[in-house]
């Protein structure tokens, strides 16, 4: 079998030698919106039309990063990327770069900003100063391709792992790496996967996480659109590790386009037999059904999405026992998230040592960040963890746009906190976040400049947990609905400063009795922007002298 | 009979076997924990959070009732912050929807009630939310008043899981979460009701109440649940 996947190289890459160019046009959910798709076909028709079509190839790949400059060109082996191609553009792009035609300087990527312009895509500081381990391919290969995922390497790592690994040595290699759970709570994933794997019983589980929910985030969207194989292969080593032979994605009904490259995915490797029975050629066998989520935040939390996935109302359950014992269907069952997946493939080829020594000791590897807000370079971003807010905002992300003042940056979405501009040397791992009172979460990265109102930002990642609490537990049900009223009480200037003491009585209390992470965490960005940004709340507080408004009343029961 | 191990509730040493939860052994040694949702007989679904207590050495606060013991447990149930917790979350039942006792068919009979006496909640700090609710009279026998009810689940799952009917589940999420009749019909119209009546029992307010009951006289049994799931398991 592995002469298979030699063969498959062998003829995509004689193919690619042929083309002396490569245009690649980002085809992400976010370029595509904005006219890739339509570009692409341009781009073909400019090519085959100045009689081309056997020395440049025009290839489309998932998301390569600048999301906000779309859509986007890489010209290879030029290294040249050009933002917010038209589709009008595409026979002068072409002509340009076969000699004979005008410079399109105009159109390199990120002329129209603040910032360096690179001929070089690469020596840009938005790429040099990633490290892309997770995201690899994204942006390189063509995701509806299977070819080209074999071509980059694809599935080697199963096959060494179902030919020339045990289950344990794969469950020690992943120990090694030091990787932990990307979905933002960082539990060791060798540890996990050691605990499924020593439940007995013949029936287990695997499922991947894509119900990626956080307001600004979307690393997992790209990574799925992207790299849909490097998913896959990464369930199938985790099956054949944990003992399981089935596996869900479970991703939401919002990202149409990396459900239909999904389903592609196990489509294509369920002919080449990468899936099915007797997984190349081996005893192994896995296979991977997709799960689509009806929009419910909570359904991320792990017995919410197995209770969704069983057709069950999506509400969390108390844990233990805990999926690795039992979990859907009731039995022993492996969650990860998809970049956590994403990353089991890399550790398998290069080693568990080699990983760990990316990143910093307690948090080893990279960690993919969406950045949004108020940043010149908004898009999709993969560093080593330790790097610091600030190399990441002003270096990667190029700062904050219109000469405003950075205020502060959210990280870990409605769960996590704000973190203001003197901590911006902090490394990020998961340890340093928390100690700020936030936390790492799942990638997302919000920036805020100095016109952003903190108690409002607080007020809304708020609403949204109050609008996506399940119902089930008391002081998450109740507890964010009192605290979004307060808190809107006090951005429309009406609060008191017993409302302020309301707040932070019950915040507490909120985050230490909820039952599952949505309410535990629901007052992360209330606290944070309370601990930092308090004379704000105090400034929208009107004056008790000034004849304002008294405390809530209280009423007798 | 599994392992006998020690823990130590509230600074007392005990003697007590492993696979109970730590609810089941405060009720025997007479601690007196403060609970809602749960009801002997139904599944255990950890959602009032009055019966958080904290163990030695985590930071976290844990739910008795779905909490199993483990040797060399500290566990504390009565703290200064345990009992401020449990009078905010009584507190967050009153203030969420009509619970004006003065005016409810269920007071001097009620749950709630009782539980905002124990644990010395005498007044609500937070603003009443009001919310529109309906009252539900389409039944015959009986009436459900959404006002009145705190989602504990106790009728879904008694209907679900000792009388088999499953007549009653949650619609909405959130603080608009309703108990709903079927596919949200009218109660006395749904096809699935036998009218056992056992919803009305175990409800701990005046959410659900027997239409021949006025203020005064209504009176309820939700203990008769746990005994009669009791006997099935003896005659099974």
């Amino acid at each position: 079998m592995l002469g298979k996947l030699d063969e498959i190289t062998a003829r995509v890459r004689q193919r690619s030698q042929e083309y002396r160019l490569k245009l690649q046009v980002c085809c992400g959910a976010g370029c595509l919106s904005s006219g890739a798709g339509e570009l692409l076909e341009e781009l073909k028709r400019a090519v085959a039309a100045q009689g081309l079509e056997g020395e440049v190839g025009v290839v489309p790949t998932g998301c390569m990063g600048p999301c906000n400059q779309g859509p986007l060109v890489r010209v290879s082996p030029d290294d040249t990327m050009y933002e917010k191609v038209v589709a009008g553009e595409a026979a002068g792009l072409v002509e340009c770069h076969c000699g004979r035609g005008e410079e399109v300087r105009a159109k390199l990527l990120f002329s129209g900003g603040e910032g360096p312009v690179c001929e070089r895509a690469s020596e840009h500081p938005f790429f040099r100063l990633q490290r892309r381990v997770a995201l690899e391919n994204c942006g390189v290969i063509n995701p509806e391709s299977l070819e080209d995922y074999i071509a980059a390497g694809g599935y080697r790592a199963l096959y060494h792992a179902l030919t020339g690994m045990s289950r344990e040595e794969v469950i020690a290699e992943i120990k090694q790496s030091g990787l932990r759970g990307r979905g933002g709570a960082g539990y060791p994933t060798g540890l996990k996967w050691e605990t499924v794997y020593k439940h007995v019983s013949a029936e287990k589980y695997v499922i991947c996480n894509g119900d990626e929910g956080d307001p600004g985030a979307f690393m997992d969207r790209g990574i799925l659109e992207g790299d849909p194989h490097r998913v896959l292969e990464g369930m199938a080593i985790a099956a054949y590790a944990v003992g399981a032979r089935k596996g869900y994605l479970y991703v939401r009904a919002e990202y149409p386009l990396a459900i239909k490259r999904f389903e592609l995915a196990i489509k294509n490797a369920r002919a080449q037999h990468l899936l099915g029975s007797q997984v190349l050629g081996t005893e192994f066998q896995f296979e991977v059904e997709i799960r689509v989520g009806a929009g419910a935040f909570v359904c991320g939390e792990e017995t919410a999405l197995i209770a969704s996935i069983e057709g069950r109302r999506g509400q969390p359950q108390p844990r233990p026992p805990y999926p690795a014992e039992r979990g859907l269907w009731g039995k022993p069952t492996l969650i990860n998230n998809v970049e956590t997946f994403a990353n089991i493939v890399p550790i398998l080829i290069q080693g568990g040592e080699w990983y760990a020594s990316i990143g910093t000791p307690k948090s080893a590897g990279t960690k993919a960040f969406a950045l949004a807000g108020k940043i010149n370079n908004t898009g999709l971003i993969e560093v080593p963890m330790g790097t610091t807010l600030r190399q990441i905002i002003f270096d990667i992300g190029g700062g904050v746009p219109d000469g405003k003042r950075f205020k502060a940056a959210q990280t870990g979405g409605p769960s996590g906190g704000c973190i203001p501009e003197e901590h911006l040397d902090v490394p990020v791992d998961f340890e340093s976040v928390v100690k700020l009172g936030s936390i790492m979460g799942s990638g997302g990265l919000i920036v805020m400049d100095e016109s952003s109102s903190m108690v409002d930002v607080a007020r809304f990642f708020m609403e949204f947990c109050m609008d996506e609490s399940c119902g089930k537990c008391v002081p998450c049900r109740v507890g964010t609905k009192q605290m979004y009223d307060l808190l809107h009480r006090i951005c429309e200037g009406r609060g008191t400063e017993s409302d302020l003491a309301l707040l932070e009585e019950l915040a507490p209390m909120v985050k230490e009795t909820s039952l599952c992470g949505l309410g535990m965490t629901a007052p992360n960005p209330l606290l944070s922007t309370l601990r930092y940004f308090r004379e704000e709340y105090l400034a929208l507080i009107p004056r008790r002298a000034e004849g304002a408004s008294v405390g809530p009343s209280a009423h007798q029961p | 009979m599994n392992e006998i191990v020690s823990i130590q509730l509230d600074g007392n040493e005990l003697k007590v076997e492993l696979g109970r939860t730590i609810l089941d052994v405060c009720r025997e040694a007479g601690v007196d924990l403060p609970v809602m949702c749960y009801l002997e007989g139904l599944s255990v679904v950890g959602a009032c959070r009055l019966c958080v207590v904290e163990i030695e050495g985590s930071p976290r606060l844990f739910p008795a009732c779905t909490t199993p013991v483990a040797a060399n447990q500290a566990i504390r149930t009565q703290t200064e912050k345990l009992k401020r917790y449990r009078r905010m979350i009584v507190e967050l039942f009153f203030a969420e929807r009509n619970h004006v006792c003065a005016v409810c068919v269920a007071n001097n009979a009620c749950e709630l009630q009782d539980l905002a006496r124990r644990v010395g909640m005498d007044h609500v700090r937070f603003p009443y939310l009001f919310p529109e609710c309906g009252v539900d009279a389409s039944h015959p026998h009986a009436v459900l008043d959404h006002n009145r009810c705190i989602l504990c689940t106790r009728c879904v799952r008694v209907c679900d899981e000792v009388e088999g009917a499953h007549t009653w589940d949650v619609m909405g999420r959130g603080h608009a979460s309703r108990v709903i009749a079927d596919f949200n019909e009218p109660w006395g119209s749904s096809t699935t009701c036998t009218s056992c009546g056992k919803c009305v029992q175990v409800c701990p307010t005046g959410a659900l109440w027997p239409k021949a009951a006025s203020m005064g006289n209504l009176r309820k049994e939700p203990g008769k649940i746990g005994e009669l799931v009791a006997k099935r398991k003896l005659n099974a």
